[in-house]
């Protein structure tokens, strides 16, 4: 066991992935001698050689592109893309190729492909750099897509997401990056892939994140537990497809959710959530489902972006409502 | 010759194209191309004949597939054949195609079965064949995404140590594309084997090649550093010539080749097209005396190669594999509905399986007694 940054676990992954398989590839901008933006390739094209972590142009339609050409040859190709909001000029080949491949040739061609997004605000970074762009992907069949949101997930779900057949959209947390938890490197015991985690239990309201706000919502949960409310936290893991039955599960025992996420929240994961829990727990509902979100406006600046980012308090305020505290 | 000249035309002129058969079947001669051609007798130059009349063929069977109600769409090569036989020829075994729709010939060279070749326009599946088993992936819709796998899979290539080249077919609209221009920055970038195939067909769906390229085709890949060779696509010994030449540049190390085969597209864009409303018949009068397969036939005829027997041979394969065609159009099925579900992940997720077995319930309400008088009874 090892104490390790949630960014520097991805990093340690990465090298045993590498280490693992050769038929494991890296590409991206800035990945090779620099490290990556965030580091997270620190140390990996001098260990592993250009033509494993590949420096690739200014292009990314062309790095997922050529990615699917690899993943046509056999290799198991890692993609980063630098932003959250740098993401749409590859959107084309992740919606058309990458995510129908396997359908569109009726499981013949495989598309081990991992695509990797720095996430979410809280930086107080520039435009195009703060957003949760997650909501596009998962409305996309055949991605499967996650976020991490702490050192030992972020080592387990890399590892997991390189060696699945499937095509995996990897949302890291950025402003997580640099917290720091112990990390085990033995993933034959954690949860696969496509399965949420309870972080705290409790009984009383269910709330359900990801990625940055899994903290957050740890947090809130100690916080409301002084004034006698339980909650449940669940860290969704696997955005698409849901774990729905981990959520259920949940909420037949609460009767109460609240989901929280930073992107906007028409369209989004939690309207998902909702439609699903309404649909599957209506009787066991005390209250309706509701969502903590960013607003439904652009990105804003920096200087305001604690006024759209859901913090403590606005999930506290949220579990207020559902536990008909205010109304 | 072999890097393209600097140019200030802006059309497609053809007295500037690399040659080896002229329109009236005259044996033309070209330092540069001859020698890739050098063991093409009278044998292998009927056996391309045959090819491009057996293509012909399949794509005058599938369009009258599609009037008669068999196909939801077909997309005509007519004109074609002589770029797509001429290039695909070339090609060895262990070379990797990447297509878009319309290189149909290129799938009959490949090996690809007519029933395979058949399935994606009865609408019955979204890839006829493996393409593992024919090294030519299932043909891309999207216009130019294609290129940017080519350069993927050389990419690969090169990883392997191998000495195979991948090739990426793509039309003259697919080079305004920008996965199309991304996929040159790569393949130049890192030296990739793969060789980039345009068929100049002059049209994309309406629209006139002067609307995608203001210069030749060809005149745009030296610009990433990749050289261009501009073929007469009518031609059927020089495009094979140019595709061997390109693929040993790619094979030796050399990186990427771009080749313009300048050609026409005689039919519509699909079966849903009317190319009467944007083109006038003098032009296609035009095109028609540069037919492909007639210049090859005359060749043929006047080195007393293709006799009355050979030419009803070469018919007679046609309208074999023409029947192949529409013997397995017609006896394909229908998949079962719940295969639809299949496929859609390597495991398929307990929420998709729910969603299936919704579908399955729904579907089983028709078929017993209770489900039939529920239905009765809305």
């Amino acid at each position: 066991m090892t104490e390790l940054t949630l960014a520097k676990a991805i990093t340690t992954g990465l090298a045993d992935a590498l280490e693992a398989d050769d038929r494991v590839v890296l590409l991206g901008e800035d990945i090779g001698k620099l490290g990556g933006v965030f580091r997270v390739t620190d140390g990996l094209q001098e260990r592993f050689g250009i033509d494993r972590v590949v420096d690739t142009p200014l292009a990314e339609a062309g790095i997922i592109g050529t990615a699917v050409g690899l993943a046509y040859r056999g290799f198991r190709p890692v993609c980063e893309l630098q932003f959250d909001g740098f993401v749409f000029p590859g959107f084309d080949q992740v919606v058309t190729q990458v995510a129908k491949m396997r359908y569109r040739t009726q499981g013949a061609v495989k598309m081990p492909i991992t695509i990797r997004v720095p996430f979410g605000g809280g930086i107080g970074s520039v435009e195009h750099h703060s957003e949760s762009p997650e909501a596009y992907f998962a409305h996309t069949p055949g991605l499967r897509v996650v976020a991490c949101s702490s050192p030992q997930d972020a080592y387990s779900m890399i590892r997991q997401a390189v060696e699945s057949d499937d095509p995996v959209v990897f949302f890291e947390p950025k402003r997580r990056y640099w917290s720091k938890g112990e990390v085990v490197t033995d993933v034959s015991a954690v949860p696969s892939l496509d399965r949420a985690r309870v972080v705290v239990p409790g009984t009383d309201v269910t709330l359900v994140t990801y990625g940055p706000l899994v903290q957050t919502a740890v947090d809130a949960a100690l916080a409301a537990e002084d004034d006698g409310v339980s909650i449940e936290v669940i860290d969704l893991r696997s955005l698409a497809p849901l774990d729905e039955d981990a959520i259920v599960d949940s909420v037949q025992k609460t009767g109460r959710i609240v989901i929280a996420h930073e992107a906007a929240r028409f369209g989004g994961i939690g309207a998902e959530i909702a439609a699903m829990v309404t649909e599957r727990c209506f009787d066991r509902l005390t209250a309706p489902p509701l969502r903590v979100t960013g607003h439904d406006i652009p990105y804003p600046p920096s200087e305001l972006e604690d006024h759209y980012l859901p913090d403590l308090d606005r999930m506290l305020d949220g579990v207020d409502r559902v536990m008909g505290v205010r109304v | 010759m072999l890097t393209i000249r600097p140019s200030t035309d802006t059309s497609t002129r053809r007295d500037r194209l690399s040659r080896l058969i002229a329109p009236d079947g005259e044996r033309l001669h070209d330092p540069d191309l001859d020698p890739w051609v050098a063991d093409v007798f009278e044998e292998q130059l009927l056996a391309l004949y045959e090819d491009m009349v057996v293509s012909r063929r399949i794509d005058t069977e599938a369009t009258a597939l599609q009037r008669q109600g068999q196909l939801v769409l077909w997309p005509p090569l007519i004109g074609q054949e002589a770029a797509q036989v001429g290039s695909a020829r070339a090609l060895r075994k262990d070379d990797f195609v990447f297509s878009s729709y319309r290189e149909n010939a290129v799938a009959y060279v490949r090996g690809v079965s007519m029933t395979d070749m058949i399935r994606v326009w009865r609408g019955s599946q979204f890839s006829g064949w493996n393409p593992y088993d024919v090294g030519m992936a299932t043909p891309t819709v999207i216009i130019g995404a294609q290129t940017l796998h080519a350069v993927g899979y050389a990419m690969g290539i090169t990883r392997d140590g191998d000495d195979a080249a991948a090739v990426a077919y793509f039309g003259d609209g697919a080079t305004s594309e920008g996965d199309t221009n991304e996929a040159m920055v790569f393949a130049a970038a890192y030296d990739a084997p793969v060789v980039f195939f345009c068929q100049n067909n002059q049209y994309a769906i309406s629209e006139p090649v002067g609307l995608q390229a203001q210069r030749p085709i060809a005149d745009r890949s030296p610009g990433f550093g990749i050289p261009s060779l501009r073929v007469d696509g009518n031609d059927v010994l020089a495009v094979l010539a140019a595709t061997r030449m390109a693929l040993d540049h790619a094979r030796t190390g050399d990186g990427p080749m771009f080749i313009e085969a300048v050609t026409y597209r005689m039919g519509p864009h699909t079966t849903s097209d009317d190319p009467t409303r944007y083109r006038d018949k003098a032009e296609e009068q035009r095109w028609r005396e540069l037919d492909p397969l007639e210049r090859t036939r005359r060749l043929l005829m006047a080195e007393g190669a293709l006799t009355d027997e050979r030419q009803a041979s070469v018919s007679a394969r046609a309208d074999a594999v023409a029947k192949e065609l529409r013997d397995g159009c017609l006896a394909l099925r229908p998949h079962e509905p719940l295969s639809i579900f299949d496929e859609v992940y390597a495991d398929t997720p307990p929420s998709l399986r729910r969603e299936r077995d919704e579908y399955a319930a729904y579907l089983a309400s028709f078929d017993d007694a209770d489900g039939a008088n529920r239905e009765a009874a809305r």
